[in-house]
């Protein structure tokens, strides 16, 4: 029995502790916005917050992620600026890796309300994107921290 | 045949109805009275717009969402020739049934860029009969001439009287009206969506995460499974030691189907570790030996032989043998892996009378087609769930993860998900088939073009998928862009030779023109280099016949900043290709580091001429996806292959283009009354050239093997020239 935080509710889980917190969130809880991707951490699909810190879910067992506050896409208000800048900038495509980058996106503003390009870039290079997003991924992020304030 | 479809089905449905229904010559538009009418007639007409009582617009789409935009873009169409008021518009997706089926392909499928293409008639002549009916409609309600009535925003205007109602209380005296048969569409000038950057009804489900892709479809008491493949191509399970696997917590049942043997648990995770836990005896399969090497010899091999002829204008011999100038190339182009960031996945329920697919498939009629021979039921109790695509590529046209979803769950009884891991995506995909192209050309005394012999050793796609295109032996796929060489010159020879091997080839991304262009376009490159002449003035010359490519090579040349240095250390190429009917030409400015070999891209400026635009936001970042992908596999990709299989496993040895590595991207939309041509796939074919050619004029250094990796470019450098 495992026992984990989700967006604020409690949820105890008949799962051995080594079960990858991806598989946990999506087809135990269902909540199904967070994405497998490459199940090695090496695509950025599964990025979920433990904690306020972006972390990749297949690569965190739900036994580390015991008592922690997790935090995934649904977890996201409607209104957060991220989220409008998305809508905004027209960002996704296909849309499968989207909550992943905007998870990603999310963890970079919380630390640093106005990045540099460069910072943009060094926070969201480990996230891919198929269908080519990543011009309107920067735009997106960069308008969030400009209305971020407002 | 459909399931949806019983007599009364169209006079019940709620609000007013306009059907289509595809005919052997094309479609037929109806209400619902001619629907009830036609299915006795053998058409099976289905239901593509709604009015409903309370102003709200359905709109069905029956092409499937993979990136592309088409739940927006399709719905633009109708609702513009409808005048509907857009914000009261919502798509819905549609099953697979003949009444959805594409009027050109007489089947349900989405690709080679063609949603817009084959779709836009049909739609504008819906969209205008709906709204000739209810202007009839609102006529009728006043007792006014309809010429006196204006369709505008949803709903019908009397001017002379100054009375307005709504398409919602048409809805009703609409339904008892018949079809006009010609429609009349709105003229240039009329549209007021068409041609406009109108946001996507699917951006904020799939920015919030509500999205629901195939991976997350979730159906009661369903199992998870695993499938282990073959561990070389084409090999049978000759021994399953699974005593371990059967007793893993969560196992319910291990079977054997046509391709492997599937693991089905409680959870993904027990599936996983029972796959662990057994020892598969696999038998040798097609060539146990098959690696790079290998494959590359026998590529070579093939090109001596002699293969079929697709195009054929004068005498390249003679001319090759008399030229001032000529050049000898070889291009060894590798197998590429379509890499949808959802990886293939397909859920199935088979029961008894019934069977359920939850699929994000590019390909609804095969999906059909194949639950029906496993099953044995007929379509019309076989229901498609079309999900949303986490990306299609040509990938999610195959039927094979489909497949082995539907026996498996005939095979236990249970609904079943089947998720393949990344590693099984790379390892079993339908690849871009590699090729080895050899091109003679050459050039008279005024550096003029005289001949162009152009040799193509590739597997053949269509074969398998489409084998009753294969015109004298010719697959269409692995010449496009060749045999229709835009290029001016007298005498050219295509030559097409048929590889076959054991690795499965499919359709990616632009499919031969992802590989032909660049060929092509490095070759004139190196001839404009030979003559002495800029590649641009080059290339216009010998398209005076192809205004609209000219157009695009002068735009995008004009907006880059052509004849201008550019900045210190940089170079400059360019491009163009035509593919499904649009033309695209692009502008690479790039700088190489010359220790570590590292290609930068600073900037792809873009122009576009696919005819009329529907959406200009749609085309915009088709291109700039296009480019993105052009990009990742012109300098990152390639399979491996070793030990008679895939080496390839996941993106530690098959990275994706990063954001660190994405330049600038400009696009430009040449206005345009031309033939429509697509978007999704154009954008993809021009890049690879032009940053080839930019590495070629800042350095002098042409590569002709992709993908041009630091350790490729390193080594060319070092080389010098090769040309």
């Amino acid at each position: 029995m495992v026992s984990i935080k989700v967006n604020g509710k409690k949820h105890e889980l008949d799962l051995s502790p080594d079960v990858p917190l991806v598989w946990a969130i999506r087809e135990h809880l269902k909540l199904t916005g967070t994405k497998f991707g490459c199940g090695k951490g090496l695509c950025g699909s599964c990025t979920v917050h433990i904690a306020g810190k972006a972390v990749r879910s297949c690569q965190t067992s739900v036994g580390d992620a015991d008592g922690k506050d997790i935090t995934t896409i649904e977890g996201i208000p409607e209104d957060h600026p991220l989220k409008k800048a998305w809508v905004k900038e027209q960002v996704a495509q296909c849309g499968y890796c989207q909550p992943g980058q905007l998870m990603q996106a999310a963890e970079l503003l919380s630390g640093n309300k106005n990045p540099s390009d460069e910072a943009i870039v060094k926070a969201m290079d480990g996230n891919l994107c198929r269908c080519g997003t990543y011009p309107r991924i920067k735009n997106a992020i960069r308008f969030a921290a400009k209305e971020g304030g407002k | 045949m459909n399931s949806s479809i019983t007599r009364r089905t169209f006079l019940k449905a709620a609000g007013f109805t306009i059907a289509i229904a595809i005919t052997p010559s094309g479609y037929k538009i109806l209400s619902a009275k001619e629907s009830e009418e036609a299915i006795g007639k053998g058409f099976s007409p289905n239901i593509w717009l709604r009015i409903m009582p309370d102003n709200r617009v359905v709109i069905t789409v029956n092409k499937s969402e993979m990136g592309q935009g088409v739940y927006t873009s399709l719905p633009m169409i109708i609702a513009d020739e409808l005048e509907a008021d857009w914000k009261r518009v919502k798509f819905e997706v549609a099953p697979a049934a003949d009444g959805y089926k594409d009027p050109v392909w007489g089947a349900q499928a989405t690709g080679g860029s063609t949603s817009i293409r084959h779709m836009y008639e049909p739609l504008r002549k819906a969209g205008a009969a709906a709204r000739e009916m209810l202007i009839t409609a609102a006529a009728g309600v006043w007792n006014v001439p309809a010429a006196e009535c204006q369709a505008s925003q949803g709903s019908v205007k009397h001017a002379p009287s100054k009375r307005n109602i709504t398409y919602g209380e048409l809805a009703k005296p609409a339904s008892a009206l018949e079809v006009p048969k010609n429609p009349s569409l709105k003229k240039d000038g009329q549209f007021k969506l068409i041609g406009t950057s109108v946001p996507r009804l699917d951006v904020v489900e799939k920015t919030e995460g509500t999205a629901i892709f195939g991976i997350d479809a979730l159906v009661p008491d369903m199992l998870y499974a695993t499938v282990a493949r073959p561990y070389t191509f084409g090999a049978k399970v000759v021994a399953l030691h699974d005593a371990a696997a059967q007793k893993v917590k969560g196992v319910q049942k291990i079977v054997q189907i046509d391709r492997g043997v599937a693991f089905c648990a409680d959870t993904i995770e027990a599936a996983w570790q029972a796959k662990k836990a057994t020892h598969i005896v696999w038998g040798k399969g097609e060539d146990p030996d098959l690696n790079n090497e290998s494959l590359a010899k026998s590529f070579e091999e093939h090109l001596s032989r002699d293969g079929v002829v697709a195009r054929k204008d004068g005498d390249v011999q003679h001319a090759l043998s008399a030229a001032a100038m000529k050049l000898d190339s070889r291009y060894y182009l590798p197998y590429l892996a379509h890499v949808t960031m959802e990886p293939m996945n397909c859920t199935a329920q088979v029961q008894q009378d019934r069977c359920d697919i939850w699929v994000p498939t590019q390909n609804q009629t095969g999906t059909l087609m194949t639950a029906k021979k496993i099953t044995g039921l007929d379509p019309e109790h076989i229901h498609v769930h079309t999900t949303y695509l986490g990306g299609g590529y040509g990938r999610r046209f195959e039927q094979d993860f489909v497949e082995e979803a539907v026996q498996i769950s005939k095979a236990v009884g249970r609904p079943v998900k089947v998720i393949w891991t990344r590693e099984e995506d790379f390892q079993h995909d339908y690849f871009r088939p590699g090729n080895l192209s050899r091109i003679q050309a050459a050039l008279d005394e005024k550096g003029s073009p005289t001949a162009w012999s152009h040799k193509i050793v590739c597997p053949s796609i269509f074969a398998r998928v489409f084998p009753e295109t294969m015109k004298k032996g010719i697959d269409n796929a692995a010449v496009e862009g060749l045999s229709n060489l835009e290029y001016d010159v007298p005498n050219v020879s295509v030559e097409y030779v048929r590889i076959d091997t054991p690795v499965p080839v499919g359709f990616w991304r632009s499919v031969g023109s992802s590989h032909n262009a660049f060929t092509v376009e490095t070759v004139i490159d190196d001839l404009a280099h030979m003559a002495k002449k800029d590649p641009l003035r080059f290339r216009l010359d010998l398209l005076k016949k192809h205004p609209r490519a000219q157009r695009v090579l002068e735009l995008a040349a004009e907006k880059a900043g052509w004849g201008k240095t550019p900045e210190k250390d940089r170079g400059r190429g360019i491009a163009y290709h035509l593919s499904f009917d649009s033309y695209v030409a692009q502008v690479a400015d790039i700088s190489v580091d010359r220790k570590d070999g590292k290609i930068k891209v600073h900037r792809i400026v873009c122009a576009v001429d696919c005819g009329p635009v529907v959406n200009t936001d749609t085309i915009t970042a088709q291109m700039m996806g296009g480019i993105v992908m052009g990009l990742s596999s012109a300098l990152k990709e390639s399979i491996s292959f070793g030990r008679g299989k895939v080496l390839t496993e996941n993106f530690d040895s098959y990275d994706l283009l990063r954001m660190s590595e994405t330049p600038e991207i400009e696009v430009h939309i040449v206005q345009s009354d031309a033939k429509l041509g697509g978007v999704g796939e154009p954008g993809v074919p021009p890049v690879a050239p032009a940053v080839a050619n930019a590495l070629f004029s800042l350095t002098g250094v042409r590569i002709r093997d992709l993908p041009m990796t630091p350790e490729a470019v390193v080594k060319a450098l070092k080389a010098g020239s090769k040309t």
